[in-house]
């Protein structure tokens, strides 16, 4: 796919400037992040010998931090905030709305690459408790009852 | 610098960019400009203004006029009405839940939520543009820096710092003085001065408003530790989570090279100083101290036994100092204004100020600042406003998942680091999440140590398995399937985690569950002896029970996904038991509030 092969050279082009850089490893990744909205084996192969890591560093740190997945993402990804305040105004009930919605666990993607729902830490809007950012958009002061129409909107 | 008759201020902080306050700047600016104000009114997106309850958040100057929850809509009419013709757009003015106070007659400062406050820190949030230097100079801006290069010696900065009392603001309270003194003790060629805003705390999120609302003051503070302890480069590690926090910095730190207040020779002075960003990507043990520096270093973000301290083997081998981003925000103010004025604010073991993210069952949800040593029920009670919807006043819990819960029989305390270690809660970062009488104490517990499990690094058996047991326990208890002699167990399982586990996330994971323990034992009980939830939030052990409010209306029994609801129409149904799964369906359908949970 000629779309890959673009991404694979923007990757190679991060990896370029950050060769000899002390700490290169995370950076690359996120960018890859970016780039690909996950990280295979490939890309973190691709890392490893740009940066002259074995792979096995890079897959530790990849599997380390929550942010970096080693699968692919749907199109909407949904986090739902379970951070202290966010729960105590009930955002586990918002999760399993969702959870039922969309007919999957927390951590997974639907079948139609649509959805991806994640529970996430402390999105800091607490005072807009409890929320969900679906993509860049937040949703704040959240009951169950409005989850169906807002993922209505996106199925669009 | 041009002038301006108005100033319309708008917050832009994450929680009102979150409900919009992007588009308000918009409007403010297409409107003003159609009315022919443009030049005689200026808008300003600022840091957050702390009250996140109102967001958005508007203020016009001079007046002090507070508009809250400002939609789109409402722009023309404040533009219309407020600065053309000069009068307050009553109905959009904020009103203090308790006090009814509000700025239509009186400035801002003097309304409840902000009448006991003290902005040392948090100074300029909300106040400046945070994306313009100059306003930041304009406000007393790189002048402490001047001054330390100037007129102090390295020793002579650490020791008003050192004066000062200032503790670590990100947990611990360690006094920061001392940690300079010994990162400057320590001989290398190259020193390191680390910011830590990795805010990982659930409910805690004055880092991230101090680093979008006043970024300048926290690169301020770097290059002048940087100058006492020897240091010529600077990292902040940041969340990822926090991408206006991060493009404040990056705008911050072109700005100062710009203007010569980093780089080579600042301020003709042989001292040269420059700061690196890097981002975190999403673990919480990163806020430890070794395990950011591992993380700094591109690695897995494990931390590592001390000593050595970071002050004298850190980031990348070399002499460090760490500190986090609130205590960074007190420095340039010492300098300026002496030690001893700090030290007039708060109490003597406890000096300053502390900013507390107000959040959970609280009416005034937001940031506060206030002087140490304050009393916990002012914080509560009269800046927070107290439980909404009436309900009682329960726990507040601080610190974190480090931290414990507090009762309301102990709302009297004093808020300084000593006092709240004493009854087994702690500072922390200064979270405060209250709970009323419908959240389950046991539940907060599992919660917290769910979130402990999950973020545990795994580097140490007591914090990778023991904190799971305690987990496993928890989860017991609140499905109804708790056993005499788990209190016991969880008790002795916290003991040894905390003596043995590596680092702080370990040693003070089991905070919450002995402090839960402690002033709430009879829910404990309730759960495991009495198989029930007083607080009627464990979904296990709740039973729904229909009332003689039922009209017979059958609406419940047809959206029953387990068909348990029988009963003929137009009389009263019942729900069995035996076969409820407790999914609450039925309490949701129910029109006349006939379906109770016991």
């Amino acid at each position: 796919m000629p779309d890959n092969k673009e991404k694979y050279a923007k990757l190679q082009e991060v990896i370029e400037a950050r060769k000899g850089e002390r700490g290169a490893v995370m950076p690359c990744l996120q960018e890859a992040m970016n780039i690909f909205g996950y990280v295979p084996q490939d890309v973190q192969e691709m890392i490893a010998d740009g940066l002259g890591v074995t792979l096995s560093e890079v897959y530790g740190v990849s599997t380390f931090y929550s942010q970096f997945s080693l699968k692919p993402k749907g199109k909407h990804v949904i986090g739902v905030c379970l951070g202290t305040a966010c729960y105590v105004k009930g955002s586990q009930k918002i999760l399993d709305t969702l959870s039922e919605e969309l007919k999957i666990q927390p951590g997974d993607t639907t079948d139609d690459g649509l959805f991806t729902l994640n529970a996430t830490r402390c999105l800091g809007a607490c005072g807009l408790a409890p929320v969900m950012m679906i993509g860049e958009d937040v949703f704040g002061r959240l009951t169950p009852e409005q989850v169906p129409g807002i993922l209505d909107k996106f199925r669009a | 610098m041009e002038l301006y008759r108005s100033h319309v201020l708008v917050c832009g902080g994450t929680g009102c960019s979150s409900s919009g306050s992007a588009k308000l700047i918009e409007r403010f600016e297409e409107q003003l400009k159609e009315k022919g104000l443009e030049k005689e009114v200026k808008v300003v997106r600022t840091g957050c203004f702390g009250l996140c309850e109102a967001g958005p958040v508007v203020i016009v100057y001079p007046e002090g006029t507070f508009y809250s929850r400002v939609k789109v809509e409402d722009v023309d009419e404040i533009v219309s009405e407020h600065l053309l013709k000069g009068r307050k757009v009553q109905h959009l003015v904020y009103v203090d839940h308790k006090t009814h106070e509000s700025s239509v007659q009186k400035s801002l400062n003097e309304i409840g939520f902000y009448k006991q406050q003290e902005r040392v820190a948090l100074r300029n949030c909300g106040v400046i543009d945070p994306e313009n230097i100059d306003e930041y100079i304009a406000f007393d801006g790189y002048q402490a820096l001047a001054k330390a290069l100037t007129e102090m010696t390295p020793e002579q900065v650490i020791q008003e710092v050192l004066d000062s009392g200032l503790r670590g603001r990100g947990g611990a309270g360690f006094p920061t003085g001392k940690k300079w003194q010994f990162a400057r003790a320590s001989q290398a060629e190259h020193k390191y001065f680390v910011c830590n805003a990795d805010e990982g705390d659930p409910g805690a999120f004055m880092d991230r408003s101090l680093l979008e609302g006043d970024p300048h003051a926290i690169l301020e503070a770097m290059a002048i530790g940087g100058y006492a302890i020897g240091a010529e480069e600077g990292w902040i590690y940041v969340r990822a989570e926090y991408p206006i926090a991060v493009k404040r910095l990056e705008k911050a730190i072109e700005q100062a090279h710009e203007y010569g207040l980093l780089g080579k020779n600042i301020f003709g002075t042989d001292f040269n100083f420059d700061i690196h960003i890097r981002l975190g990507a999403g673990a919480f043990v990163c806020g430890e101290e070794t395990a950011l520096m591992a993380s700094i270093e591109g690695k897995r973000g494990e931390p590592r036994p001390k000593p050595p301290f970071p002050a004298v083997k850190g980031l990348f081998e070399s002499p460090t100092n760490i500190n986090n981003v609130e205590t960074l925000g007190n420095i340039a103010q010492i300098i300026l204004k002496g030690a001893d004025w700090f030290k007039s604010i708060g109490i003597p073991t406890s000096t300053g100020t502390k900013v507390f993210a107000l959040g959970g069952k609280i009416n005034n949800t937001g940031l506060v600042e206030v002087p140490m040593g304050i009393p916990l029920r002012t914080i509560i009670e009269d800046i927070g406003g107290g439980c909404p919807n009436g309900k009682k006043f329960k726990a507040v819990q601080t610190g974190g998942p480090s931290g414990g819960c507090i009762p309301a029989s102990l709302l009297d305390i004093s808020v300084d680091y000593d006092s709240l270690t004493k009854i087994g809660a702690m500072m922390g970062s200064g979270g405060m999440i209250v709970m009323d009488e419908d959240n389950c104490m046991v539940d907060i517990a599992r919660f917290f140590l769910d979130f402990t499990v999950d973020e545990s690094c795994g580097k140490c058996t007591p914090c990778r398995v023991g904190t799971r047991r305690m987990l496993e326990i928890l989860e017991r208890i609140t499905q109804g399937k708790g056993e005499e002699g788990d209190i016991e167990k969880l008790e002795t399982l916290a003991e040894n985690i905390k003596s043995s586990a590596l680092c702080g996330l370990g040693q003070t994971a089991p905070n919450p569950v002995l402090s839960t323990i402690k002033y709430f034992r009879d829910e404990y009980e309730a759960h495991i002896k009495e198989k029930r939830c007083p607080a009627h939030h464990c979904q296990a052990l709740l039973n729904y029970k229909i009332t003689d409010a039922c009209r017979g209306c059958t609406a419940c029994a047809r959206k029953c996904p387990v068909n348990c609801i029988s009963g003929n129409v137009k009389e009263q149904h019942v729900i069995d038991q035996t076969k409820c799964i407790k999914c609450g369906t039925c309490m949701a359908t129910c029109k006349f509030g006939a379906i109770i949970k016991e």
